[in-house]
């Protein structure tokens, strides 16, 4: 079998259940690795058959919490979170995001920011939340198992992320 | 470079209401939480990084157009009585106060605008204004945030906002808020029941000196609590709406009380006249509560004009810090309410007393008849 990314030789073979129907996918050891693909428990067919973050490597998500889990940034830990129930730095908030989220449910009016934005960071701002809400509409299409539709969210978000790319190159 | 002494010399024109009506809403300030975005946050950064930020940001707040002549010192170098005077002032936090090396306060010469440096953020800027005026205090702040983010990188993202210590103030990092003078709905016991509706719509209402403190002198700060998922314009109309809502009530029920129970209202006046003018010994409380008593009869008319500007000098000057400072040294809490009394005393000194004859206005002849 080939893979079906490349089409060299497939070496990684991952089947999945979406949706109750049966996704099968090959890949060869290059893609596997450029797509994160270490861990089969940890990947979401779906996610790279729809193109949701493309290239983007899947990083696992530890499911153990303690001490051990420290921001790489500033070496605050879970912890110390627990404890003081504030951050560490502004990376803590992605190396916690999880728990930052769960932290401010009920908190505030809503969990998405809406208004002043830094000077020069309103273009990537406005896309940015764009990108969330088309990659949050693919997944509810895609439990759906609405494929047509995840199919041209997937094209607009390509789009979206091609456009980014191109001005950054 | 100000000097401290030169800084609060004279009260700033928000503390005593200075070309604004705040015979009910005191003073409007804005609250905004910043951070830099590649250091960490000042409770969990060490000594030499707090230091770091400090430098990063001290240049770009002292460059700023209304910094300009400004009081800008690091916290280390104040002495406690410093530090807590300009606690009472509302210039630094509790928690600024508290704070150590690495921390700094800059503050503009009118004492309108004022920013922490290391507090619980790395910023905390705040714009005050005296009456209702929260649109214009957010836009001097607004503008000067967009000014530092030419100069600083700031912590943002794209879901949750600027990026804060604590997330109770992620999203917007806003607190927008409004010191009430609510007298006559505490003498009306109707106080409860509006702060509870206040409460209801998801303000917060505090005391005089914020989170935690008791109300004294009939004074309240409402506030916005939630910081994300609305944009500060949302935040700003809804506070503009329920406040200017609370200052009606309390005027209706200023003038209510006026025309069911002027004996009362003459004798609270009166009284607190009476004991603020005499009284040799005072604490705190108790001089602030006769105090805003008095600044309801400023209000009603029952005393001259300059009235409730004398009264909030003195709501400031008589605080503890103040008093140190003004006698120099430390003193006693005994001597404290001795120097307290002698300062109402001599203000107050050429205070005529009450025209009670003009509570009686109402009912007068020529007003129209009440009952139908």
């Amino acid at each position: 079998m080939d893979c079906d990314i490349c089409g060299k030789k497939a070496k990684v073979h991952l089947t999945q259940l979406v949706g109750g129907e049966i996704k099968k996918i090959a890949l060869c050891n290059d893609c596997a690795k450029e797509k994160g693909v270490t861990d089969p428990t940890g990947f979401a067919l779906a996610e790279m058959l729809l193109g949701k973050s493309p290239g983007k490597p899947v990083v696992p998500v530890p499911l153990s919490s303690g001490p051990a889990r420290a921001c790489p940034t500033c070496g605050f830990t879970l912890d110390d979170l627990r404890r003081v129930r504030r951050f560490g730095c502004a990376d803590c908030y992605t190396t916690f995001r999880d728990e930052a989220l769960q932290m401010i449910r009920g908190m505030h009016k809503g969990n998405r920011h809406c208004g002043k934005v830094p000077e020069g960071l309103m273009e990537l701002h406005q896309r940015t939340q764009r990108l969330e809400e088309l990659r949050g509409r693919l997944d509810q299409a895609v439990i759906a198992e609405n494929y047509e539709e995840a199919a041209g969210l997937r094209d607009e978000i390509r789009q979206i992320e091609l456009a980014v790319a191109n001005r950054n190159s | 470079m100000m000097r401290f002494s030169t800084l609060i010399r004279n009260p700033a024109d928000w503390m005593i209401g200075e070309g604004a009506d705040n015979a009910v809403v005191l003073t409007s300030r804005i609250r905004l939480a910043r951070n830099l975005k590649d250091q960490p946050f000042p409770g969990w950064a060490k000594k030499e990084q707090r230091r770091r930020a400090l430098e990063i940001m001290r240049p770009a707040v002292e460059a700023l157009p209304c910094m300009k002549d400004a009081f800008s010192q690091e916290l280390d170098d104040l002495t406690s009585v410093q530090k807590q005077v300009m606690v009472e002032r509302h210039l630094i936090s509790r928690e600024h106060a508290a704070r150590g090396e690495g921390s700094a306060a800059v503050i503009e010469r009118r004492q309108s605008v004022a920013l922490m440096l290391n507090e619980e953020d790395h910023l905390r800027m705040q714009s005050i204004r005296p009456g209702m005026a929260l649109r214009a205090a957010y836009d001097t702040l607004a503008a000067i945030d967009t000014e530092l983010e030419g100069e600083l990188e700031l912590a943002f993202d794209h879901e949750l906002g600027y990026l804060t210590t604590c997330p109770t103030n992620l999203g917007t990092g806003m607190r927008a808020s409004a010191m009430l003078h609510l007298p006559a709905l505490v003498l009306s016991d109707q106080i409860g029941q509006v702060l509870q509706a206040v409460n209801k719509i998801g303000l917060a209402v505090r005391g005089l000196y914020g989170e935690g403190t008791e109300s004294l002198g009939n004074l309240f700060q409402i506030s916005n609590q939630s910081t994300l998922g609305e944009s500060e314009e949302t935040i700003l109309r809804r506070l503009e709406r329920v406040i200017s809502q609370v200052a009606t009530h309390e005027r209706n029920a200023r003038d209510k009380l006026l025309e069911d129970d002027p004996a009362m209202v003459s004798d609270k006046i009166g009284r607190a006249y009476g004991v603020l003018r005499h009284a040799w010994i005072i604490d705190s409380k108790e001089a602030l509560n006769h105090l805003s008593l008095l600044r309801l009869g400023g209000d009603l008319g029952f005393l001259p004009e300059g009235t409730v500007k004398s009264c909030d000098a003195l709501l400031m000057d008589i605080q503890p810090a103040h008093l140190q400072l003004h006698s120099g040294r430390k003193l006693s809490p005994e001597e404290r309410d001795s120097i307290r009394a002698e300062i109402v005393r001599g203000r107050l000194q050429s205070l005529e007393p009450p025209d009670i004859r003009s509570i009686r206005k109402n009912d007068s002849p020529d007003q129209e008849p009440d009952m139908l």
